[in-house]
């Protein structure tokens, strides 16, 4: 019996138990908990640096903003709505009904299942976990084994801040997902590839457990070029930073890929060097803002990408790889073929393809013939290529002329669709994410139609029929004998 | 000749295949997700229904001997009012909706768009065909989408007439039935869809849900399960009675997702439940309920051996205080009351979906919440009491799809309601606006400008950039001035 396996069922017994004492369902217990993982994060700040840049080489300054400061973000958010989120919402009713009352009532799903991924390991486990704290769940996190840094970090950490009865880490690799997948959930969070949410939704099908899969995708950028020169210079400094600057491009929500028309491509490679310089420097081997990929597997999997002679080929810029520090720096690449794995597959990587059009109208077509993604990324003024984007082309989300900074709203619901997943959270959306809505409905034993109850008869069913229109006045002529 | 071969024609994954390119063709064209394109097709339904509504009522007299007034009242009615509804409220429902933008993202505007799926898969149940299949589908096209739907073949005449009337009255190029049982349904299964909703049971809700794992296509599932029914000894006994007994056999007997499946009250009260309960049944069918217009049949022999059982079972036999005929030849079985029955037997171990009804009693009525609490999350919960301390802890502690307090059923018709299950009853929900919404995208969409960026973004990092950040994020406009001017936190080097 594996480590994992072993006080798996006990630990799993005891969250069910919590959750059905009630304890987690308490508005106190909840903004407690809040708040301790607001202390959490504030105390170990300089450990979460420290163990992000261990698994990632993920500069602090990075890590602040994407691991601390979103969290931070969203645990005040929640501490401030928390009330209002969670009371019952009253719903109107029609006359018809008079006389009685209707609400949604939000309620906690249960017991539920947070599998995090690596590439943002802090906080893709701890903006699930709010969601679930603030709806009144008890949770299990299974932070990502290929951060292991930070696994270790959230294990040691959390039960000494969170309620240990209800909130729970377990470490470990696929052996131990796949054990905790034969478990019934009241819920299962996803984050990672669509290959696993795949095989998450098969097992919770099993139980008919209800899943949120924050998946990946090839996020586009299309770059139209009819903009001010310097109005370009932001543009194409901001792709540069939503590709680089973003865990060296192994984010969900990063640039992918650019289409841009092929008059202008020269140009876009020269302001993407300048970008690089800027933010780097100019030796391949001193990249120390630049994150470096999480493992061997995927440092492999990046370098074959690029093997390919037709690939290597279309290299214009960088393309040299450190082994043994599994460092790839910044690579431009110009055309490479539509068919090879580095067009087809979501890169996950510092390598950045441009593919050229003849006129920029064409990108339309190009992405909405493939799998859709997580984010489409447009950089245009153009009014009518605006309408086109949101009318043809289908994705998670839409940003116009930037990158990534979607993901800072509170109000815009995050997650993809198709392929780039299935489900949103952030914000209030991670709070529903992990809800019932159930509706209540009152009433009270005053005023009953007697039209209602069999016998059946022409009358009830007149009658019947118009209080289905809400035709109050043929009701009462029917009344009145005068409808018949 | 040349019909009998096309009926003949197996549809098969190829069929299946085909008919999928063909509507994703339909879609990419943009023809469904026009405001003008969805007010027609809602407009023509209302007008096939108006125009058929004798077949319509007929077919559901041969599937299920549905009195004409059930018909009307929860098939017929239900779908029109669904239809008239989105007609009325589709203009808004379509409208983005806007968002409120944070300082860290300033300056820009922010807007969620609705955007239909795509290419939609609905498969419906026997009990309420039409309405099952229809509902549903209003959702789909107000929300833009192309759909099939597969009827069920457990109620082959309104599948049928199903099949003929969209074809006669909907754009086929959208918009088509697919007939058939396991084989079609499976075929249809290995599809790629870009959303389905299935109505029916959990075995065969696993079914669905584990297809559409392969492909990562969100669903609903709308299930079953035992709605239980807790009655407190001060309620005003004939309203009660008459509106469980409407909930249970006024609704195709029994046979209904949301009908009370059976009712917990104490020792005490039991025999004044029962005998109002017996009054109001004479009231509603006549002495001899079988004979009765208004009681519809069970719907085939394989749900009648199946209700037979759960009578028959040696410790339920003996139970029977109310009822229990039954005519084989015509499938029929009176509304039929158990007291007491134990709590292993199989008729308070799987969902009835017939006119038995078990009372099972305790000693004092909030004991009945531990009984619920034990069995998986039902569809529907109902309580009836006139206290307001039991009403808040029955809504505060027992989880159930929706609740109704002192009446059953009704909750389904409310449009501004969700209608859904949650666990074992079901993921996801519609009705109303909720239909709407359950078969959109909501895509977010935020607006930059490409004015002035701060450099503070941008590697390389500093611990001046660090503070501003910092300040940023915690939503403080002074601290992000303050950090700006070089004041703050010393935190980084």
């Amino acid at each position: 019996m594996t480590v994992a396996e072993f006080g798996l069922g006990e630990r799993l017994g005891e969250l069910r138990r919590t959750f059905q004492s009630g304890t987690t369902r308490s508005l106190a217990w909840r903004k407690a908990q809040l708040q301790a993982l607001l202390n959490l994060v504030r105390d170990n700040e300089e450990q979460i640096f420290q163990v992000v840049h261990e698994d990632l080489g993920k500069h602090p300054v990075e890590a602040f903003r994407d691991e601390v400061g979103v969290i931070l973000k969203s645990l005040t958010l929640n501490l401030n709505c928390l009330e209002k989120w969670a009371s019952p919402k009253k719903s109107p009713l029609p006359l018809a009904f008079f006389p009685a009352t209707a609400e949604l009532l939000p309620e906690p799903l249960g017991v539920v299942l947070i599998f995090s991924c690596w590439n943002f390991p802090i906080s893709l486990a701890l903006e699930p976990l709010i969601g679930a704290i603030s709806a009144g769940n008890a949770a299990l996190i299974k932070p990502s084994e290929m951060a292991p840094a930070c696994s270790s970090f959230l294990a040691r950490v959390i039960p000494r801040y969170l309620d240990n009865k209800a909130i729970k880490v377990i470490e470990g690799g696929p052996e131990t997902g796949a054990k905790l997948l034969e478990e019934k959930w009241d819920k299962i969070f996803f984050t990672g590839s669509p290959r696993v949410g795949r095989i998450i939704m098969s097992a919770a099908a099993k139980h008919l457990t209800p899943v949120t899969l924050e998946l990946g995708g090839k996020c586009p950028v299309i770059l139209d070029t009819r903009l001010s020169s310097s109005e370009l210079e932001v543009a194409i400094k901001r792709i540069a930073w939503g590709k680089w600057g973003l865990c060296n491009g192994q984010s969900c929500v990063g640039v992918d890929y650019i289409l841009v028309e092929e008059k202008f491509a020269p140009t876009l490679i020269d302001l993407l060097k300048k970008s690089i310089d800027q933010f780097y420097g100019r030796k391949a081997k001193d990249f120390k803002d630049l994150t470096r990929i999480v493992n061997r597997h995927h440092f492999e999997r990046l370098h074959n990408l690029i093997k390919d002679p037709a690939v290597s080929d279309s290299i214009v810029h960088g393309g040299q790889v450190d082994k043994e520090r599994m460092f790839i720096e910044p690579t431009i690449l110009l055309d490479p073929p539509l068919e090879a794995e580095i067009m087809t597959e979501e890169i996950f990587g510092p390598f950045l393809p441009i593919i050229t059009l003849k006129n920029i109208e064409e990108s339309i077509e190009f992405v909405s013939s493939r799998p859709k993604p997580l984010v489409l990324y447009a950089f245009t003024k153009d009014e009518t290529l605006k309408r086109l984007v949101l009318s043809r082309t289908s994705s998670g989300s839409v940003t116009f002329n930037d990158i990534a900074v979607q993901f800072m709203s509170d109000d815009l619901p995050f997650g993809g669709i198709g392929q780039s997943g299935l489900g949103k959270y952030h914000g209030k959306f991670s709070f529903e994410a992990f809800t019932h809505e159930k509706a209540v409905l009152r009433r009270n034993f005053i005023f009953d139609l007697e039209s209602r109850y069999p016998p059946w008869s022409d009358f009830k069913l007149n009658f019947i029929r118009l209080l289905y229109k809400y035709d109050y006045f043929g009701i009462i002529l029917l009344f009145l004998g005068l409808k018949g | 000749m040349e019909d009998e071969m096309k009926k003949m024609e197996r549809f098969d994954s190829d069929s299946a295949a085909s008919l999928l390119k063909e509507l994703r063709g339909t879609f990419a064209s943009g023809k469904t997700k026009s405001y003008e394109w969805r007010v027609q097709q809602l407009k023509n339904m209302i007008k096939m229904i108006d125009d058929n509504e004798r077949a319509i009522m007929e077919a559901l007299q041969q599937d299920l001997a549905k009195p004409r007034f059930e018909s009307f009242v929860s098939e017929i009615s239900l779908t029109k009012a669904a239809c008239n509804h989105a007609l009325k409220e589709l203009k808004h429902w379509m409208k983005p909706e806007k968002a409120k933008t944070a300082i860290t993202t300033f300056p820009s505007s922010a807007e969620i768009v609705s955007e239909p799926f795509g290419i939609v898969l609905i498969i419906s149940a026997w009990n309420y065909p039409f309405l099952l299949s229809l509902d549903p589908v209003v959702g789909a096209i107000a929300a833009g989408n192309s759909v099939v739907l597969k009827p069920s073949e457990i109620s082959p005449a309104t599948s049928s007439l199903l099949a003929k009337l969209l074809e006669d009255y909907l754009d086929s190029s959208a918009v088509r039935v697919v007939e058939g049982a396991v084989a079609e349904t499976t075929a249809l299964l290995e599809q790629k869809w870009d959303k389905i909703l299935y109505t029916g049971n959990g075995k065969v809700g696993r079914i669905v849900m584990a297809a559409a794992a392969k492909h990562l296509t969100p669903v609903i599932l709308e299930l079953g399960g035992k709605s239980p029914v807790v009655v407190d000894s001060n309620v005003n006994l004939k309203v009660s009675a008459r509106r469980i007994a409407a909930g249970k056999w006024g609704c195709n007997n029994g046979q209904a997702c949301i009908a009370p499946d059976y009712i917990i009250t104490t020792k005490a009260y039991a025999p004044t439940l029962i005998d109002g309960l017996k009054n109001i049944l004479e009231e509603f069918f006549g002495k001899d309920p079988l004979e009765s217009k208004d009681l519809s049949r069970i719907v085939n022999s394989n749900h009648f051996s199946r209700l037979a059982k759960l009578l028959d079972e040696d410790k339920v036999s003996g139970k029977i205080v109310h009822g229990g005929q039954r005519d084989e030849t015509r499938l029929m079985i009176a509304p039929t009351i158990l007291l007491d029955v134990p709590e292993d037997s199989l008729i308070m171990n799987e969902e009835i979906f017939g006119p038995l009804l078990p009372i099972i009693t305790v000693d004092k009525v909030e004991d009945s919440f531990d009984i619920i609490k034990s069995r998986s999350k039902p569809l529907a919960a109902y309580l009836f009491t006139s206290s307001k301390k039991l009403e808040k802890e029955f809504v505060e502690n027992i989880s159930a799809g929706g609740m109704l307090i002192n009446d059953t059923v009704v909750h389904l018709t409310n449009p501004s309601l969700p209608f859904g299950g949650v666990g074992e009853s079901g993921i996801g929900s519609y009705h109303g606006k909720f239909s709407f919404d359950a078969f959109s995208h909501k895509k977010a969409v935020l607006y930059r400008s490409l004015y002035g960026d701060a450099p503070v973004r941008y590697p390389p990092y500093t611990p001046g950039k660090l503070r501003i950040l910092r300040a940023i994020l915690d939503g403080s406009i002074i601290g992000a001035i303050l950090a700006l001017i070089g004041f703050g936190k010393k935190k980084l080097e």
